[in-house]
């Protein structure tokens, strides 16, 4: 199984997304952001966590417009996978692969702590290692990670079972407590929380490390 | 060709930071003040001298980049 990761300017935890898919037996390239291809036998593209553009004008709206994220949108609308994490979700938000838009905190503020996070549905290639209802600790650090839909939008994830993580105890505002959603597909997935900074136990915990491992298991078979 | 672009955040979506902004004004003394938006103002300087067309480029300027619609309206000026 073979995992692109993006590195833009601004960004700071490629390198822990790529140790977190090494660990579960991937092969890993790192990919430049001007770079326009990438690597022809890529199975999933990581969009990772930082401050890509240093959020200039809104999260992840530069990043969503550079040349590599022309090869993400066109890797995604061939049914390629797509994990977009903090950073990575308010990207893909903004390139239209997933819906909705990440606001700045209720409360204003960045917030950098553990959280527990409801696994709502198991029905995904990102998420299949767990159980739906399972509650899992992986931390936050974001300014903006206030989900945001319309009351339309929200009621086709609720209806299509596309809401994958909620926060048990909501720490930023988001809609019904959103954490992290999937494209109708299934093969993007866009969270604020980091799944690959609860990988491994000296971390302090490896509740995230089932992400990486169902990942690179189901993507290998195929 | 000057244009001058506002985008603000469409009504109904929660601002923060304008609430808190309103909040700050009340605890100066600003009585009154029943709500704030904090939008922002994009200046640019176009080579087009055509005023239609430079409307129209910059409306494709926001729909692409400069204004998330999803959340924010978007006004367009050209001077």
């Amino acid at each position: 199984m073979h995992a692109a990761i993006i590195v833009f300017p601004g960004s700071n935890c490629d390198r822990d997304l790529a140790v977190a898919f090494e660990r579960a037996g991937a092969k890993v390239s790192m990919v430049w952001h001007k770079d326009t291809a990438l690597p022809a036998d890529v199975d999933i593209i990581g969009v990772p966590g930082g401050f890509s553009f240093g959020d200039y004008l809104r999260c992840g709206a530069i990043a969503a417009n550079s040349p590599i994220c022309r090869s993400v949108v066109q890797h995604a609308e061939k049914g390629g996978y797509v994990l977009g994490i903090c950073n990575g979700f308010q990207v893909l938000t903004e390139t239209g692969l997933l819906p909705g838009v990440l606001l700045r905190n209720a409360n204003l503020k960045y917030i950098c702590k553990p959280v527990d996070l409801k696994v709502e549905t198991a029905d995904s290639p990102f998420t299949a290692g767990y159980e739906a209802g399972q509650v899992v600790t992986v931390p936050i650090a974001h300014h903006d990670g206030n989900y945001f839909a319309d009351s339309e939008t929200l009621k086709r994830l609720h209806g299509e079972a596309r809401v994958a993580f909620t926060y048990c105890d909501n720490p930023n505002g988001s809609q019904d407590d959103i954490a992290g959603v999937l494209s109708q597909n299934r093969r993007v997935m866009g969270m604020m929380p980091h799944p690959e900074r609860m990988s491994e136990p000296l971390q302090g915990g490896t509740d995230g490390a089932a992400m990486f491992e169902s990942l690179v298991g189901q993507l290998t078979e195929a | 060709m000057k244009a001058r672009v506002h985008v603000m955040l469409k009504n109904g979506v929660l601002d923060p930071q304008g609430e808190a902004v309103r909040h700050a004004l009340g605890q100066l003394g600003f009585e009154g003040v029943e709500g704030v938006r904090q939008g922002k103002v994009i200046e640019l300087d176009l080579a087009e001298t055509d005023a239609d067309k430079a409307r129209e480029t910059v409306t494709e300027m926001c729909e692409k980049l400069l204004a998330n619609t999803v959340i924010e309206s978007y006004a367009v000026e050209i001077a």
